[in-house]
């Protein structure tokens, strides 16, 4: 387990804003995701943990050992850490081979099991047919999987993954989580893991940790984070939602039913507690959760005409983008029975319209 | 007429021995000051950097005060070596060594530089130790242009004229170097020994020049350059 309470302030220049980072979280064993956009003090929250930042103050606690304690003045060298570090760059040495990579970091395994623990290792890996190439002769999801296993041989404490699937594609980003995932499961360890990829987030994380200019904004299980962001800057990061000003113009706790005024339209929304009328908030809702017809001229019941700007298509789905800035995602069915229809009617759920 | 080839193997003995002595602290030096943050690195950089703008006679100067038969540093090496430093070829390696190592300092301290800081971070996290850093990674990963260093460091001590005279004299068949035979040549109207002398000094310049250049240009692209 990691324990942290970092703090650190890097005072404006001339040609930079100033930023401070203060942060306090714990990790289990697990994925614990940093999640966050650039700039939000992700990798520095790692480098710190590994030694390479100091902070101003604060505690850092790996498992029972002080690893940084600024009041007793105690900063462990990186090299006594046990941290496993996966850099972005993987930073493979390049003078040297693969398995020469492992034994550079097999330092601290006693002698006599050096060799079988490498084996081990390349073979876990996938590695050991390329165990005597150097890193500028592997492809990228070779040279990912060896920074990994070099990162663990030495039976880190921790494991710190900074971006992991940067520059890799769909099909290796989906043989790199089912690698993360087999660590997670062999080593018991924490990994800390930063990303700004939310559906990474949903993937891999155990835990996640919502950062935004060195602040943690939310924290919790992905899952329950995306059904409950905390506020909109969270729902604004996650990329995920659809959010609308919205006006509240009616309550009725008897009924459990409200009345929020959307681009001039009415909706009808369950009660919320706590608010009162005439609130501005924002409406919050997943483009999956709204469904869209062609609009017949009347918009009819929590209906907002729109007209169409364009379609995206996924994997499963199609996506509608509307230019009320508002988007929605359908079966493709669904979109191909109506052919190309500009003018839509979007339905908003009455039970589901949650807002921030 | 017969030459006296003793300034020649004077000066590469003293070339070769005073690059080994360069290459031993200026590497480790210049890694410190590449990697190291520390009160008064600067100002460690600049006395360094001194010798390479000071005249060779105040060097020289300085060096004789310093290491003079008077001076603590002289007699601790005459109580050592049983004869005094000055005047001796040994002080010709001294010489070479003050005017090559800043040099190599200068280049070596923007080879280790320009590695990647990634790779050490990795090599720190994974419980390197200092010595086995500079072994095992930076000093591979800047090998090339460390050799380049070198072998300029090895052209520029062969060539020293101004604190070898002040420090070691001009004792033919004892300290005179290639640099200061020709100066003596030249003085005594011996035109032909001067060419040359001349000539072999400039060959050899040219050879560790032409090295030195192969080795931090990359005709072979990155795959080289990581070698």
């Amino acid at each position: 387990m990691i324990q942290a309470r970092i703090r650190k302030q890097f005072a404006a220049g001339r040609e930079s804003a100033g930023f401070l980072l203060d942060l306090e979280f714990q990790a289990m064993r697990g994925f614990t995701v940093l999640f966050g956009p650039s700039g939000a003090g992700k990798t520095l929250t790692l480098d710190c943990i590994a030694g390479f930042a100091h902070p101003d103050e604060g505690r850092i606690l790996l498992d029972d050992q002080i690893l940084f304690d600024g009041a007793a003045r105690v900063c462990v060298p990186p090299r006594a850490r046990s941290c496993g570090y996966v850099f972005q760059n993987y930073a493979l040495f390049p003078h040297m081979t693969l398995r020469e990579n492992l034994e550079f970091a097999a330092k601290r395994v006693p002698r006599l099991e050096r060799h079988r623990k490498i084996g081990e290792m390349l073979e876990k890996f996938h590695l050991a047919e390329v165990a005597g190439r150097r890193p500028y002769e592997l492809s990228g999801g070779q040279k990912q999987r060896c920074s990994i296993a070099r990162a663990l041989i030495g039976a880190p404490r921790v494991l710190l993954l900074d971006e992991p699937t940067r520059g890799l594609d769909a099909p290796l980003r989906a043989d790199l989580y089912s690698v993360l995932r087999q660590v997670r499961e062999e080593f018991g360890i924490p990994i800390l893991l930063v990303t700004h990829d939310f559906e990474e987030c949903l993937e891999l994380g155990d835990e996640m940790i919502v950062l935004r200019d060195g602040r943690a904004v939310q924290a919790g299980p992905p899952r329950r984070v995306m059904e409950q962001p905390a506020n909109v800057e969270v729902a604004r990061l996650l990329g995920v939602f659809n959010l609308l000003p919205a006006e509240i113009r009616a309550l009725d706790p008897g009924r459990n039913s409200s009345r929020l005024r959307c681009q001039d339209f009415e909706l009808t929304g369950p009660y919320y507690p706590g608010r009162l009328i005439g609130d501005h908030v924002w409406l919050c809702i997943r483009p999956d959760l709204l469904s869209a017809v062609p609009s017949n001229g009347r918009p009819g019941m929590n209906q907002i005409p729109a007209s169409l700007v364009r379609t995206v298509e996924k994997p499963d789905r199609v996506r509608l983008e509307f230019a009320s800035g508002i988007a929605v995602e359908l079966e493709r069915a669904v979109v191909e029975k109506y052919g190309s229809v500009k003018e839509w009617a979007i339905e908003f759920p009455q039970a589901g319209l949650r807002i921030l | 007429m017969s030459i006296d080839w003793f300034p020649l193997w004077l000066s590469l003995r003293v070339a070769v021995i005073s690059t080994v002595l360069a290459a031993g602290i200026g590497l480790w030096l210049a890694w410190i000051l590449a990697n190291r943050s520390f009160r008064g690195k600067e100002v460690l950089d600049a006395g360094i950097t001194l010798p390479l703008v000071l005249p060779p006679t105040v060097l020289g100067y300085y060096l004789l005060v310093l290491l003079g038969r008077n001076s603590p540093l002289g007699h601790l090496y005459e109580s050592i070596f049983g004869q005094p430093l000055v005047f001796t070829w040994q002080a010709a390696v001294v010489a070479a060594l003050f005017h090559s190592t800043p040099l190599l300092v200068k280049s070596a301290r923007a080879a280790f530089e320009s590695i990647d800081h990634s790779y050490e971070k990795a090599a720190r996290s994974l419980g390197a130790s200092e010595l086995r850093l500079f072994w095992r990674v930076s000093l591979p990963l800047a090998r090339r242009s460390i050799l380049a260093a070198t072998a300029l460091a090895f052209a520029r001590s062969l060539g020293d004229f101004g604190v070898t005279l002040m420090i070691a004299g001009n004792i033919p068949r004892r300290t005179q170097t290639m640099a200061i035979a020709i100066y003596d040549a030249v003085e005594s109207d011996n035109g032909y020994l001067a060419r040359i002398l001349v000539l072999i000094i400039s060959a050899i310049a040219l050879v560790v020049l032409a090295i030195a250049n192969r080795l931090t240009s990359n005709p072979f692209g990155p795959r080289q350059a990581a070698l």
